[in-house]
């Protein structure tokens, strides 16, 4: 069995969840995002960001969870250097249900992954060490992070095997981005720690997991350490164990992080937030459309194949730029544009940053298309230079001589030259017509795609006696 | 120059230009450098005051805008932040702490043209009775400096009842204004809940304890709640009070309201018979004034001590861990420290007392004793509730000493924690349901003072301090010998 608890960082909010310092603390030279609030400087009191409240709840909503009458804050005590206050601002429903969410689920290929709870809490600082964690001479800390909002999500242990656990995570990650609270892609913003156990044996707790990546080696790893010890009759101890990211394999944490009491008490400072009706419609009602309705738009409205909805809905950076393109006369062939042309073109992160394609762009490509005056293939390489320059569609056009050839005199010409080099092929065309194509193709390859291929291929037809 | 004036005489002889603050601040200065080698009311002292007064003077002078406290020499307890200047908490752990921004109180107090007139002494983290428990000595007590002067704002109330400031500002988490107030004979009011901001006031148990004004005279402290009180975006826990007015119509009497005494606080075993018979004569005096008396019992009280111990120790543990000599009062050279020594370290600058409700700290809210501890705390604070809301229900105040014992000498219950935690029996269930009370002083027995308690219900502070200015008018009090 396999359970996860999942960090999320809200990075799309403005500012940390007790403060009006920057949540995105990435771009700061360290301990420069930071103020007494944060720093937990003695007489300081902590100011609820309420869009936090929002933002989680709407997470809450799209993971089918209960939302609590009464949001409640609890401190959770234990000593780290980088956790300024000695604890950390956090919920649990120790008084009956006070977090944000809890007893959710969400579908992964047909089979349902309960969610348990969702709390909305503060991440600590950074801690830099000189190497490795254990070997290191010095440890530096940074605040910058210290009170960035964060929503801790706890699944019940309803994983059967790694690959669940994979394709969980790229749902929940899509999920989130689509919610416009959270880019997953940024270093760190989504953090998992997993929960693994074999029948008869105890519950192991795995930590210090980098990447989605890892952490599908890293129950898998557990999963086979834990089954071989059951097969030499040893005991599975209950223990936290730390993924070694160099060695690939989990070690037991010599610390007893397990037996650690966080002294739980609610946190005074922060009143009681009472989720009203009035609220929770109107969040419910701001939530973007989710992917499953978007996929069905898709397919319903425009006939979108299924495979090109799904590519589609699932990144918001395609169906954002889909959305603002498209209208109903053009949405297919807009959507065939973004999944197999552009698709190459920005499929990372700095790729899209560095991106100056605008949605425009897109809808004047594909009516240049419509109206006959580039090829499609003449459209891949126009992408090309629109997502490097942002220039417009027409200025491209005209200034690379990208625009058809339609004229039968020119393309006579160049058709004549290929029946001259392609004397074989010609007659083979002649036995069997089907084989006419790479003739054509051949007079694309000569004009870089600007032919227009049924003009070329009536021509050709006609010249060879077809 | 008399400095035994009040707030609001004060006032009347910057108006009528008998005085002007930078004089009537100089003279306090000059008095408080004769008298502070006896009585320690202060840990630090503003340079500037004298300038500050001055520039106050001008402003009234050229007709500007002023404030309402015209200059007036104010004292703050130590645990509030000054940005720029040393907030100790009478504690070794932040001796050379600069608070880097300014408590929401202070600003306010500025914004009124007080002048800040230094930081006065308390019990460490604000964690005792007498002021014993502060690291940089004790305050004594100017009616017999054999005597503790209370606490924890012992300092605060020692300043006013010196003439060393004619207002201060102290903290209350189980009558750390109130007893104070009572052993040295001024006037000091726990408001409810929520009324002031604590934003900039370092916390021992939030969850229960305001700041607190302190003066000679119940209109004075009218005047200084004025200027401290309503919502602040800094504390999400504050009130808005709509700017409600506690100075005007204070003299409207208690002709024909209803009080209670309360049983379990005005007689019994633990009960000083000097102090039952002083409050007895209050009682007497409340019925000369048109008020009906009746008994109340509130057969929680018997608890509070216990809950209020444990409630605060939990929350102390919380707040005051980040104070770990590794943030705060550190005492490392270049090599630092071998790491398994750290922990042993790492609290050595807390004093006996912090470290004593530390440890019960840790212990009362830890996984298998929260049941028994904590949680039961959190019932019995939620039954007291309800008992003071139906006492409220019958009557406009309840009533009680505010100390069941007299001022002690030093050294008398230094040692015995739990005598120490008895004197706080009267005062804790104010904050336990965040109801607003004062002491009131009422009489001087064998050079003692005896402070008289008035609750009042939730947010009542203008009809709590009528029936203090009532209750004042009845009573004839002598100078203190300084």
């Amino acid at each position: 069995m396999i359970g996860l608890e999942i960090h999320c960082q809200l990075t799309k909010l403005e500012s940390k969840l007790f403060c009006t310092c920057k949540a995105n603390y990435r771009e700061f030279e360290p301990n420069t995002n930071i103020c007494p609030v944060c720093m937990g400087m003695p007489g300081t009191l902590p100011r609820l960001n309420k869009k936090a409240v929002e933002k989680a709840t709407m997470i809450a909503m799209a993971l089918n969870c209960k939302t609590p009458h009464n949001l409640g804050f609890f401190r959770k005590n234990y000593f780290y250097p980088d956790l300024p206050k000695s604890f950390q601002i956090t919920q649990l429903n120790l008084y009956g249900p006070t977090s944000i969410g809890e007893q959710g689920k969400v579908s992964v290929e047909g089979k349902d992954i309960r969610i348990r709870r969702i709390q909305i809490e503060e991440d600590p600082g950074r801690l830099i060490y000189e190497g490795s964690s254990e070997k290191t001479a010095i440890t530096l800390v940074d605040y910058n992070r210290a009170g960035t909002p964060l929503v801790e999500i706890v699944t019940e242990p309803d994983f059967d095997n790694p690959r669940q656990v994979r394709i969980f995570l790229n749902v929940l990650s899509d999920l989130l981005e689509n919610l416009g609270v959270s880019d997953p892609t940024l270093e760190g913003a989504m953090r998992a720690d997993a929960n693994v156990s074999i029948e008869g044996g105890n519950r192991v707790e795995v930590k210090n997991i980098g990447s989605f990546h890892d952490l599908e080696k890293a129950i898998h790893f557990e999963l086979t350490r834990q089954t071989s010890l059951k097969e030499r009759g040893i005991e599975i101890s209950q223990e936290t164990r730390h993924w070694d990211d160099k060695r690939k394999i989990t070690i037991s944490s010599r610390s007893k992080e397990e037996d650690q009491d966080y002294r739980y008490i609610l946190e005074g400072d922060i009143p009681w937030v009472i989720m009203d009706e009035k609220s929770l419609n109107a969040w419910k009602k701001n939530m973007p459309e989710s992917i499953s309705s978007k996929k069905e738009r898709y397919v319903a409205k425009y006939g979108i194949p299924g495979q090109v909805a799904d590519v589609l809905s699932t990144d918001k950076y395609y169906s954002d730029l889909f959305e603002q393109a498209h209208d109903d006369s053009n949405a297919k062939e807009i959507a065939n544009i973004i999944t197999t042309d552009l698709m190459g073109l920005v499929d990372t992160r700095e790729k899209r940053e560095q991106s100056k394609l605008l949605p425009k762009h897109l809808s004047d490509l594909v009516s240049m298309i419509n109206t006959g005056k580039i090829t499609k293939s003449s459209a891949k390489g126009a992408l090309q230079e629109i997502v490097r320059t942002g220039k417009s569609v027409s200025d491209i056009v005209s200034s690379t001589g990208l625009s058809k050839i339609s004229d039968e005199g020119e393309l006579g010409k160049i058709i004549d030259e290929i029946i001259l080099q392609e004397s074989t092929a010609v007659e083979q065309a002649k036995q069997n017509s089907q084989t006419i194509n790479y003739l054509v193709g051949k007079v694309m390859q000569k004009t870089k795609g600007k032919a227009d291929p049924s003009i070329t291929l009536n021509l050709f037809k006609k010249k060879i006696g077809i | 120059m008399n400095l035994g004036i009040s707030a609001i005489e004060y006032i009347h002889g910057i108006k009528n230009g008998t005085i002007t603050a930078e004089e009537f601040v100089a003279k306090t200065i000059e008095h408080i450098k004769k008298v502070e080698p006896k009585l320690h009311a202060f840990l630090s002292l503003n340079d500037n005051a004298i300038q500050d007064a001055r520039n106050i003077d001008k402003k009234i002078k050229s007709g500007q805008k002023i404030g309402a406290l015209y200059g007036m020499p104010v004292s703050i307890k130590d645990n509030i932040c000054i940005k720029g200047g040393k907030t100790t908490c009478a504690s070794k752990m932040l001796e050379n702490y600069t608070a880097p921004y300014t408590a929401t109180v202070v600003s306010k107090l500025q914004e009124q043209d007080a002048t800040i007139i230094g930081k006065t002494n308390l019990d460490e983290f604000a964690m005792g009775v007498a002021t014993e428990f502060s690291a940089f000595g004790p305050s004594k007590n100017p009616w017999n400096t054999d005597y503790v002067p209370g606490g924890s704002s012992g300092g605060s109330a020692v300043s006013v009842a010196g003439l060393e400031s004619i207002l201060s500002l102290g903290s209350d988490t189980g009558g750390s204004v109130r007893n104070p107030a009572s052993f040295c004979s001024i006037v000091g009011l726990k408001p409810t809940y929520g009324l002031v901001s604590r934003y900039g006031l370092v916390s021992y148990a939030n969850s229960i304890e305001q700041i607190g004004p302190m003066g000679r005279r119940v209109e004075d402290v009218a005047l200084l709640l004025n200027c401290i009180a309503g919502k602040d975006i800094h504390d999400p826990t504050t009130i808005d009070n709509k700017n409600q007015d506690y100075l005007s119509g204070i003299d409207a009497g208690i002709s024909g309201k209803k009080i209670g005494i309360i049983k379990e606080m005005s007689s019994g075993a633990g009960l000083d018979k000097t102090v039952e018979s002083v409050f007895r004569n209050s009682v007497s005096s409340f019925e000369k004034l048109g008020a009906k008396i009746d008994e109340v019992s509130l057969d929680m009280v018997e608890y509070t001590v216990a809950t209020y111990y444990v409630l605060t120790t939990a929350e102390a543990g919380s707040n005051l861990s980040r104070y770990d000599n590794l943030r705060y009062g550190y005492d490392l050279d270049a090599e630092g420290y071998e790491y398994k020594s750290y922990i042993s370290k790492a609290r050595r600058n807390f004093g006996p007392e912090v470290t004593r409700r530390m440890i019960l700290g840790g212990f009362v809210p830890s996984a298998g004793f929260a049941g028994r501890y904590l949680l039961k705390a959190l019932k019995v604070k939620s039954k007291l509730k309800k008992q003071i809301q139906e006492a409220f229900s019958k009557f406009d105040y309840i009533i009680s000493p505010t100390v069941p014992v007299l001022p002690f000498k030093f050294g008398e219950k230094i040692d015995d924690p739990l005598a120490m935690y008895l004197a706080d029996i009267n005062t804790v269930t104010a904050n336990l349901t965040g109801i607003p009370a004062i002491s009131i002083p009422y009489e001087i027995r064998n050079g003692l003072p005896v402070g008289i308690q008035i609750h009042a219900n939730s947010l009542q502070e203008k009809s709590l301090l009528q029936a203090a200015y009532a209750l004042q008018s009845t009573t004839k009090l002598p100078e203190v010998p300084l």
